[in-house]
């Protein structure tokens, strides 16, 4: 039966001490829920960057090139129209509409990226931990094995840290 | 932390994380009071008073309007203009506040992002109905066809099919991922198994876990750097669709920067009409304060000192530039028989802001609300008067004409102030109208809290 620690803090900044404390000591964490953005965390815990700015680029290369070209093709090679004697490749009237393909796809591309990597989405079944979560409570979950002692090392640690309520539960 | 004794606390009464998330909670959770029943009966019968009219058009014909040969985009155009406008304030606020770091913006950000939202929508309904047969408002789109023609590219009216799209969907995008938290909080507050299923799907499963926020942050900040080109480019292009035409009084490379500064003035005083009256009803005054009112106040004053500069300048170079048609064009918009019209839009929008360089005003709730209407008078009546004055007498006297619009068009423009004005009371009723999780991120920051003395 494997289990975890869930540590509740009512502050971020305790939060981000024991996170710290817990790190150095190799003390394996397996996810913090806050319910906002704490700064800093994602440091302390060695999380690699968001690679969704390349996503987005790469997606908005995409756009510019799909954009232009297809004007570019549209009024040059598939159907060469005289518009009010306006030379059939001409590049300032094609920018506005490469720009704003180029917005929609880098944002849509990143909102999916978001999502898919997230595993967020319509119907999504994630497990709530903890309803108080998106309220005021920010928990820290560790892993706990067999051994005791690792759980009482691990209940000190917190414990100094003002952890407002340690847990041990049973995953499912 | 430096706590600056001048600068004004954010967010007032020293409220813990948790009252946060009650007080934001509490307009959904508890019943709505009358004045949001009433509120939503006008607002729909508006609404539906404008779907007849729209349904009159479609079925009789372009010709139930006021429109002439001479005078071919009336009120619908202006409305148009007008509700695209609006909507720059909300994406203002939520993209180029965040990139300048204003924590100010998350009081209001949401409300003005959802209020962009319904105006573009808003905004969209002109030109579909101006077609005449909306059912065939694909052709706008560059599809392979029988027809074996392309759209026309170098048009800047396709420019805006392009444009308000990728706004509308841009910053649909941008507020439901903003939305997916406080949802989740939702979802974790209401008692009712129905309404936990409802929030529960809308939140896409959001756990509130560390690396999802890391993703959020980041995709929150690339999406404002996408957004605020974005916003700028939009009523850009709104106004080439004047600037490139010949007719004098359109024909000025003044119009985009004009055009984009008018937006934002008009979107300001449109989230100010709106905010006064919900922190109100809502009792969010902790939250929305005289501070926040009084930031966009000062807003208003830049973008209205940007508009009012616009006017003069255009009526110098008329004169400047030495061609008789263009001075004539900005002789008869003050002089002709539409002086009313400019009158208005100078009274209210260069003349009327200036009043709030006295502080006293800037944080008068009364003044604000009665000045964020005059706004959004003189900003309709500027489209009116740049279109509607500038068609009725160009280069051909025997063509000149006048312009007075039917029931029609008034009445489907009372229908589009219907459905911005519903979906704004249904989204006051159904989501949190303040960004949760990042009004919780600034409470503790500097000039945050409240003094300890």
């Amino acid at each position: 039966m494997r289990r975890y620690i869930s540590a509740y803090f009512t502050d971020e900044e305790n939060l981000l001490r024991a996170s710290k404390i817990l790190m150095e000591k190799e003390i394996s964490i397996l996810d913090i829920l806050t319910p906002f953005p704490v700064h800093g965390l994602d440091k302390i815990l060695g999380l690699k960057d968001s690679k969704l700015p390349t996503v987005g680029f790469i997606a908005g290369a995409i756009g510019t090139i799909f954009a232009f070209g297809f004007q570019t093709w549209a009024f040059v090679v598939d159907y060469p129209l005289f518009i009010g004697g306006k030379p059939h490749f001409s590049i300032p009237s094609f920018i506005p509409i490469t720009f704003e393909v180029t917005v929609l796809f880098a944002a849509v591309a990143m909102v999916f990226a978001f999502l898919f990597r997230s595993k967020l989405g319509l119907g999504a079944k994630n497990k709530i931990h903890d309803e108080r979560i998106t309220d005021d409570r920010f928990v820290i979950i560790i892993e706990a094995n067999e051994n005791d002692d690792h759980f009482n090392n691990v209940k000190t640690i917190l414990e100094q840290e003002e952890a407002h309520e340690i847990q041990l539960k049973e995953h499912k | 932390m430096y706590v600056s004794p001048i600068r004004e606390p954010l967010i007032k009464g020293n409220k813990t994380y948790s009252q946060i998330t009650k007080d934001i909670a509490a307009p959904i959770e508890g019943k709505p009071g009358k004045a949001w029943y009433m509120g939503l009966t006008i607002s729909l019968s508006a609404m539906f008073f404008g779907l007849a009219m729209m349904g009159y058009t479609v079925w009789e014909g372009i010709g139930t309007w006021g429109l002439n040969r001479t005078i071919g985009w009336g009120w619908g155009i202006t409305n148009f203009v007008w509700w695209v406008g609006i909507g720059h304030a909300g994406t203002f606020i939520s993209a180029i506040l965040l990139l300048f770091r204003q924590k100010w913006r998350t009081s209001i950000n949401r409300s003005a992002e959802a209020m962009t939202i319904f105006a573009v929508m808003c905004a969209g309904l002109f030109p579909l109905i101006h077609m005449g047969r909306p059912l065939l408002a694909f052709f706008v789109f560059p599809y392979p066809n029988t027809r074996d023609l392309w759209v026309n590219f170098n048009s800047p009216l396709l420019w805006d099919v392009f444009a308000i799209s990728t706004y509308l969907l841009v910053s649909l995008l941008f507020w439901y991922m903003g939305l997916i938290p406080d949802i989740g909080t939702m979802r974790d507050r209401v008692t009712s198994k129905a309404k936990k299923t409802i929030y529960g799907l809308l939140s896409f499963g959001w756990t509130g876990s560390v690396k999802h926020w890391q993703r959020h942050e980041k995709l929150s900040l690339i999406l404002a750097g996408l957004a605020a080109p974005l916003v700028l480019s939009v009523h850009s292009i709104v106004s080439s669709d004047f600037a490139t035409a010949i007719i004098p009084g359109w024909h000025t490379t003044i119009f985009p920067p004009y055009f984009v500064a008018g937006a934002i003035f008009s979107g300001f005083a449109m989230v100010l009409t709106l905010l006064v009256v919900t922190r109100k009803v809502l009792n969010l005054e902790n939250y929305i304060t005289l501070a926040h009112i009084e930031s966009m106040n000062k807003i208003i004053i830049a973008t209205g000192s940007i508009v009012g500069i616009a006017y003069l300048t255009e009526l110098f170079i008329a004169w400047y530039s030495g061609v008789e048609y263009e001075q004539y064009a900005f002789l008869n918009r003050a002089t002709g028989p539409y002086w009313w019209a400019y009158a208005i839009m100078m009274t209210c929008n260069v003349i009327s802001p200036q009043l709030l360089w006295f502080r006293k005003l800037r944080r008068n709730l009364l003044f604000t609300f009665i000045l964020s209407i005059f706004i959004n008078i003189g900003m309709w009546f500027e489209r009116f008067v740049i279109i509607v004055t500038s068609l009725h007498r160009d280069y051909l006297p025997s063509s000149w004409s006048m312009y007075k619009p039917t029931i029609v068009e008034v009445g489907i423009f009372i229908g589009t102030l219907g459905l911005f004005f519903s979906c704004f009371l249904l989204f006051i009723r159904y989501f949190p109208v303040i960004a949760i999780a990042e009004v919780k991120t600034v409470v503790k920051s500097s000039g945050a809290k409240e003094p300890k003395n």
